[in-house]
């Protein structure tokens, strides 16, 4: 019977075949037959109903990053000085004369407590800006290519953009500036997992492939990098970073810091995987074929643990976000004027600020969402990732 | 069949079917068997034929999603119902009575033992608490009988034995400890599932003597289930042939041998390559074992029996008819 | 080679793996996993080689392919075009260039197969590694492959899962001879298999092997398996061939102790024939500390003081039958029967 089950079991795992449910059916054995290595991983992924979630959210984000200076009102550098740690504005479809399909907010007044000197903000009922769409505001080149002036909403008679999320004590929009830093945030994830990647396989290949005294001397590196506490160490070479450097330069410089400390962990996995690959009787198969060992590298065994890698790049993806985070949060790594997140939570560092501008977290919210969405992800590519265990 | 051997575990229509969405997957489709005390049934199939998910149903064993039907009737030989007949398709899955049976009056060994035991114990806790937990409340008793099992099953040095970890065993010795687990408890029926399938041939044969050996003195009944009808030759009284969930064949061992009906089980019996003769082509069965889902009605050899007759195997479900005296064939042109 | 039909020969063979202990890997002992094996396969012949698991069976059958290095030792391969080549002193190309001739079938139809490849790459993998075809050429000739080791060619875009064992294990064939090769090494080519599919694939193996002149070694822990489809047969224990023999030979007359418990270990299908007269005692010796004199002593029901002091030479019993065993061809040995 053992046969059976299994193929059951692999079919109740790729969704193929489903224990009673009123989803309609599907007509697979054919499909399933001819099915390649990402079709099986993508039929077991979409039954991992947290991920389902994550994908679009992380596309959503992901989409706001690259298109930030077309959906954000204003640009991250510009200051509105009547405006100064202003509220979030509320947007509204209710006003004296009733309900209206088009929202609109309230114009805001300053005001300053004659005892305690504190300035607060008013809602001017007075002055009512319906919010518009794709309306005329500061130029910029979308996507770096093409000039336009025009920004998703707004609204082109008010003097000060709509702000969302309020203001910061400059006056800056912080919903800008939020998806400004996304850019940043969310880039460093993707291209300092890139870095981390190239090291770990070539380091976990060739201690792997070659074995030997190469592969004792590069474990003993990685042994030694991993006892060595990351935050201190992240800090030491962080401060190791000339001031002098301009932000692109500094933003380089981190995702080198976080790569030469994080590749060891693939290169562990690597490693195991490759050793384990060798072993296999489809590579011997391959060898006794004939197959030159670029071939097998290449047809057989990357391609044999790359699901394992996209899972372990995906775990490892908030890990980096986090690490940025932490650093510019300390100060330790990018700078204003640049924008990331951490830079964003710097100005939230105080408890007074907490109290009275408690919007200067909404950058936490964004990374809380990045992080645990990044992580649903990962929870499902690894259950998906080996269709043939 | 003689009718000197009471009747220990009468099983009645047992089916097993799987509810899936495509369909459902009959693993065990309506067997009547009878296993009588002191005797061995044999159950012999290809993968995929429910011999093993007949095992586990008898223990209650199978996925919960799983939907069991039919009577397991078992005649007590222990507790406080002593005597009496019990159904087990009936009992809760978590009853007492339940609990008691497995590993007390029906215990089994599997093919791999590692999996039966656990890495991070000693062989002889894990032999004590199978002991503590059926037989005795005395830990210093427990492992007086542990001992005696051990020895009984054949291992050398047992008392060293008692002390060691599963992984420091040959593959033979932990078989022979997996079967010492099972007949610890003097259960009156041994249910083995392709116990020696991973075993040399040099070592399968001592594991083979063995549990003669422990029906002959312990006087346990055996389900003894393999696809080596060597081994079913060897071992068995009477012998169910399976195919597709259903018995197609039942018998006593010599007739199956020498009388068999079934065209499957002439064609299982002509595909072994024996020792004792060598050369010629072999028999074979055309294509491979259908997926237990959504059959077309008839004979579920049809497809690849070579005698099958259009029209007339294809058409309804062929029973299980008795041919001669406690010969029972599911073949339509059976004797023909 | 004294023998103009040899197309394989082996001499003294040997594969010895080292035990390292402790940090710096020191040799402390060896594992003598192939020792001094002396064989020889005909053209078109079969020779089975028949042992318990740990007995050095694969292990030698990988060896001669050099799909592991060998320690020591000659094995001298017929190539195609008659001339005889010394495969252990090979460089890699020239290796390369031989593997055309002999190749591997594998036990495991699951492991074998890339799960990650289409039927057409695997078995395509040799014909375009060796420059042999390429493109409409190559799907035609692997087309040619799976008709000719019963599969449907118009599945040659499927993966492995799609396949039963069976199925695979006849992907796994036709991998093996797309290059056409003249001697095949089966290691257990058809243990994972059920009864029926098994014999399916035997006979397969056996009408490829009238078509196209094959020779195999044919490696199994089944006697049933090596009976039915060897010319002729080796036993091995602990590393070490104990006989060989023409396969009626070997059957009806063994000469050594353990091919006589073997035979009577296996269960025989049929309830009216023997019941096994004794049952071997104790398990196979550890390879890494055999005993003294010959392996085989401590479990033989033979054993004189002359097996624990000496190890027995390899001799030639009678013609073409080998055993090593200090009293061959004086114990009446029980065979299996004559067919």
């Amino acid at each position: 019977m053992s046969s059976v089950m299994s193929r059951m079991r692999r079919g109740i795992r790729h969704g193929l075949i489903r224990r009673k449910s009123h989803e309609p059916r599907m007509d697979t054995k054919e499909v399933y037959e001819a099915a390649s290595q990402w079709r099986l991983i993508w039929w077991k992924f979409k039954k991992h109903k947290l991920a389902m979630i994550a994908v679009p959210v992380l596309l959503l984000l992901y989409l706001m990053a690259a298109l930030c200076d077309f959906i954000s009102p204003t640009l991250p550098v510009t200051r509105f000085a009547d405006y100064k740690n202003a509220p979030p504005q509320k947007i509204r479809f209710i006003d004296e004369s009733g309900f209206h399909l088009q929202p609109f907010v309230y114009d805001m007044k300053q005001q300053t407590d004659k005892e305690t000197f504190r300035r607060s903000f008013t809602t001017d009922t007075t002055k009512k800006y319906p919010i518009q769409l794709f309306v005329k505001g500061e130029p910029y080149k979308l996507l770096g290519l093409f000039q336009t002036d025009v920004h998703l909403f707004g609204n082109e008679q008010a003097q000060a953009p709509i702000f969302l999320m309020g203001t910061d004590s400059l006056g800056r929009d912080l919903f800008t500036r939020i998806l400004y830093g996304a850019r940043i945030s969310l880039s460093f994830g993707l291209v300092g997992i890139l870095l981390t990647l190239v090291l770990g396989l070539l380091m976990g290949g060739i201690s792997g492939y070659l074995g030997g005294f190469v592969d004792s001397s590069i474990q003993r590196l990685i042994d030694l990098l991993v006892c060595i506490p990351t935050i201190p160490l992240w800090m030491a070479l962080a401060a190791a970073l000339p001031r002098s450097w301009t932000p692109l330069q500094l933003y380089f410089g981190m995702i080198v810091i976080f790569s030469v400390i994080d590749w060891t962990g693939l290169a562990r996995v690597v490693r195991g995987k490759v050793l384990a690959l060798r072993e296999e009787d489809f590579t011997m198969a391959a060898r006794l074929s004939g197959a030159s060992d670029m071939r097998i590298i290449t047809k057989h065994l990357l391609p044999s643990f790359s699901s394992y890698i996209i899972v372990s790049t995906s775990l490892a993806i908030p890990s980096t976000i986090l690490g940025e985070t932490a650093l510019s949060f300390l100060g330790l790594g990018l700078q204003p004027p640049a924008v990331s997140w951490g830079v964003l939570l710097q100005d939230a560092q105080n408890l007074q600020t907490l109290a009275y501008q408690p919007w200067l977290l909404w950058p936490a919210a964004f990374l809380v969402v990045t992080v645990l969405m990044f992580n649903f992800l990962g929870d499902g590519l690894r259950d998906a990732a080996d269709p043939y265990k | 069949m003689s009718e000197e051997h009471e009747v220990l575990l009468q099983i009645k229509q047992l089916k097993t079917h799987f509810h899936l969405d495509e369909g459902i997957l009959k693993a065990v489709d309506g067997i009547d068997l009878t296993i009588k005390k002191k005797r061995t049934l044999g159950i012999v199939g290809e993968s995929g034929c429910g011999k093993s998910v007949t095992s586990q149903a008898i223990l209650r064993l199978v996925p919960e999603f799983a939907k069991l039907e039919g009577e397991l009737l078992l005649h007590r030989t222990k507790g406080n119902q002593k005597g009496e007949q019990v159904d087990l398709a009936q009992l809760p899955l978590r009853s007492k009575a339940l609990r008691e049976i497995r590993g007390g009056e029906i215990a089994m060994i599997f093919q791999e033992p590692m999996k039966a035991f656990s890495p991070i114990h000693t062989i002889g806790n894990q032999l004590m608490e199978s002991i503590l937990l059926h037989q005795s409340d005395n830990r210093k008793e427990a492992r007086h009988i542990a001992l005696g099992t051990l020895r009984k099953v054949g291992m050398s040095n047992p008392e060293q034995r008692l002390n060691e970890y599963p992984h420091q065993l040959s593959g033979g010795m932990r078989q022979r400890a997996m079967i010492a687990m099972a007949v610890s408890s003097n259960p009156s029926l041994l249910i083995a599932d392709e116990p020696t399938t991973a075993l040399d041939v040099t070592v399968q044969a001592q594991v083979l003597d063995l549990l003669n050996e422990l029906k002959e003195t312990v006087g346990t009944s055996i389900v003894f289930i393999t696809h080596d009808l060597g081994v079913i030759a060897e071992m068995s009284d009477e012998v169910a042939v399976m195919y597709l969930g259903k018995v197609v064949e039942y018998t006593d061992v010599d007739t199956l041998f020498h009388g068999a009906q079934h065209p499957y089980t002439e064609a299982l019996l002509g595909s072994i390559p024996s020792i004792s003769r060598s050369g010629a082509r072999l028999d074979t069965i055309e294509g491979t074992v259908p997926f237990p889902m959504n059959l077309p009605s008839g004979c579920g050899f049809y497809s690849r029996c070579k005698k099958a007759v259009d029209g007339v195997c294809n058409v309804a479900d062929i029973p299980l008819v008795e041919v001669s005296e406690g010969h029972y064939v599911r073949c339509l042109l059976a004797g023909q | 080679m004294d023998s103009g039909k040899r197309i394989l020969e082996v001499r003294s063979l040997r594969k010895h793996f080292p035990i390292q202990r402790g940090f710096f890997q020191k040799t402390v002992g060896q594992v003598k996993a192939v020792d001094d094996i002396h064989l020889h396969i005909d053209e078109g012949e079969t020779f089975g080689l028949v042992g318990e698991s740990g007995c050095g069976k694969s292990t030698l059958g990988r060896a001669i392919l050099r799909a592991i290095e060998p320690s020591s030792g000659s094995v001298r391969f017929k190539n195609r075009s008659g001339g005889i080549v010394e495969v252990t002193e090979l460089d890699p190309k020239e290796l390369r260039a031989l593997r055309k001739d002999m190749q591997l079938v594998f036990q495991d139809p699951y492991s074998s197969l890339n799960p990650r490849m289409t039927v057409l790459n695997i078995v395509g993998e040799p014909l375009l590694c060796n420059q042999i075809a390429k493109g409409d050429q190559l799907r035609e000739r692997v087309k040619q492959l799976m008709e000719m080791v019963g599969l449907d060619s118009r599945h040659l875009e499927r993966y492995p899962h799609a396949f039963s064992g069976g199925q695979r294990q006849r992907i796994g064939i036709a991998r093996a001879l797309a290059t056409e090769p003249r001697f095949l090494v089966c290691d257990e080519a058809v243990s994972a298999l059920d009864v029926s599919v098994q014999a399916q694939i035997l006979n397969l193996l056996k009408e490829l092997q009238e078509r196209f002149k094959l020779s195999y070694l044919f490696i199994s822990h089944d006697l049933g398996v090596i009976r039915h489809i060897s010319d002729r047969v080796g036993v091995m224990y602990v590393g070490k061939l104990v006989e060989t023999a023409h396969t009626e030979a070997l059957f009806t007359r063994p000469m050594h102790p353990y091919t006589e418990v073997l035979m009577a270990a296996k269960p025989i299908p049929d309830p009216r024939k023997k019941k096994r007269k004794a049952v071997l005692p104790g398990e196979i010796a550890n390879p890494a500390k055999p005993p003294e004199g010959c392996y085989f002593h401590p479990r033989c029901p033979y054993a004189a003081p002359v097996c624990s002091e000496k190890a027995p030479p390899w001799t030639e019993v009678e013609e073409g039958h080998y055993a090593a065993c200090h009293f061959a061809g004086q114990l009446d040995l029980q065979g299996a029967g004559a067919s």
